[in-house]
Formats: C-alpha cells, structure tokens, sequence
C-alpha cells in the first residue's frame, strides 16, 4: 500500500463522516459543517495526487493553484450558507431542518 | 514503519477523531471549535504533503475566518436565554439511515481505493519544489482569468449573503 492509498483513504473517511453528519443531523449549522468537511476531503484528494503523482514535471504547480481555487470557492459557500441559515432562523426563529418545511416566504 | 508514515497516521487520527467527536457533540459551540481542530489537522497535513502555500491558505481561510462565520452563526441564530442550544441527534430512522449511508460509501470507495494500481512514489525526495514567485508568476500570467473570476464569485457570493440575510422589512412595507 503506497502513501496515495492511505491519502486516499484518509481523505474518504473523511468525506463519509461530513456526509453522515450532513444527513443525519437536523440542526442546520452542523450540516454545513458537514458540507464544509466534504468539501475539505476534496482538497486533501487535490492535494494527494498532486504530491505522489509522478508526473508533475510538466506542471509543478497545478495541484496547488486548483487547491487554492478550491478553498476560496468554499469560502464563499461558507458565506452564503450562514446567510441562508439566518434567513431560516429569522423566518422560523429556528434552525432544526425538520421545522423549515415551507417554500413559501 | 517510517517517521514520515507516523506522522501522517498521527495527523490523520488527530483529524478524523476531532471531526467525528465535533458532528456527534450535543453543544454546537463545542462543536464548531473541535471542528476547528480538525482543520488545523489538514492544514498540517498539507504541511506533511510539501504544499506549503495551500497549508497557510487553510489556516487563514478555515482556522481564521470560516470559524469566526460558523460561531457568529450559532451566536445569532441560538434562542434567548438557553445556553445549550438543541441539537440533538434525532433518534430516528434518519440518524441511523444516514450513518449507514456514509458508512457504505466509506466501504465502497475504500474498496475501490485498495483494488486499484496506484503510482508508488512514496519516498520524501521525490517533493515537487513549490517556488513561491513561479507560484505567483503563474496566478498572474496562465491562471490570470481564473483569479479574476473567483475574485468577481467571492464579491457576488459576500453581496449576496448580505442580501439574504438582512431585514426585509422595509422591503415589505415599500411593496404595499
């Protein structure tokens, strides 16, 4: 077993934990948690395969820049659903995802 | 075993532990700041892969700036006087479907992992050397519309979660 495997498996339990989290949890915050964690798994893949792939003489740098570019679009995510969730929780004055049950505003 | 393997095998408990203790804790706060632990993990893992410059980005993007989000967010959205917010695991099928859910992807993806042929290029020499100015030389020239584009999607997303999290109010009354 090589050190891409154990990145590799690293970064899957990783993901399988945001994603238990994001499906079983119902109060809103700790979901997205769980989507930032996903989301951070991804880079660790990023991450992996640029660091023990054998050919990154053709670009030393690509892994890092997508990375990079990974971590800001997650920022911005982050950012939107915190935003998402206040609106939740002023429109309901709760963010248990159970009682966030309308599309009407 | 090898001093390099350890580390990462002690950076990978360290993460995976304070991940899975943090999404199964009752009180958010706590929570939000174990998770914060966890990422400075994969920030050190970062630093174990020789990605320096990605290392630093998480700590100042997660560590420093998505924490401050997430607990302005529990603080804001907790009701009144109750110190502990309510979260608890619902005891339901849910729960129980999605950890088993997670569990099979995990296993899936696992076994996929082990069944495949992978490069072995393990030994620490082998680092691609991150020169920082080729770096930002790069981001400059090849990725210029790149870093332009997440520039204008950062500025829109902060605008837009401006917009929906604010009163709407006024907006209301204007309407009528």
């Amino acid at each position: 077993m090589s050190a891409l495997h154990l990145c590799l498996i690293f970064s899957t339990l990783l993901f399988a934990l945001g994603l238990a989290a994001a499906l079983s949890r119902s109060n809103a915050i700790l979901v997205l948690l769980g989507v930032e964690l996903m989301l951070n798994a991804a880079n660790i893949n990023f991450i992996a395969f640029w660091r023990f792939s054998p050919q990154f003489a053709s670009n030393p740098h690509a892994g890092v820049i997508f990375a990079i570019f990974s971590i800001a679009v997650a920022a911005a995510e982050a950012a939107v659903g915190l935003a998402l969730i206040i609106a939740v929780y002023r429109h309901y004055k709760n963010v248990r995802l159970q009682d966030a049950d309308q599309l009407k505003g | 075993m090898s001093l390099s393997l350890l580390i990462f095998i002690l950076i990978a408990i360290a993460t995976l532990g304070s991940a899975a203790v943090a999404l199964a804790l009752k009180n958010i706060i706590r929570a939000a700041l174990l998770l914060v632990v966890s990422w400075v993990g994969i920030a050190a893992f970062y630093l174990w892969a020789d990605a320096q410059f990605v290392a630093f980005a998480q700590v100042l993007v997660y560590v420093g700036a998505i924490s401050m989000v997430v607990l302005f967010g529990v603080v804001l959205t907790r009701r009144a006087p109750v110190s502990v917010v309510d979260t608890t695991v619902t005891p339901s099928m849910r729960a129980v479907a999605g950890v088993a859910s997670a569990g099979l992807v995990a296993l899936a993806v696992v076994w996929g992992i082990l069944g495949t042929e992978l490069p072995q290029t393990s030994s620490r020499a082998a680092a691609p050397v991150v020169n920082m100015r080729a770096l930002g030389l790069e981001l400059m020239g090849q990725y210029a519309a790149a870093i332009l584009i997440v520039g204008a999607l950062l500025t829109v997303a902060l605008l837009g979660s401006v917009v929906v999290a604010s009163h709407e109010e006024k907006l209301m009354k204007n309407e009528k």
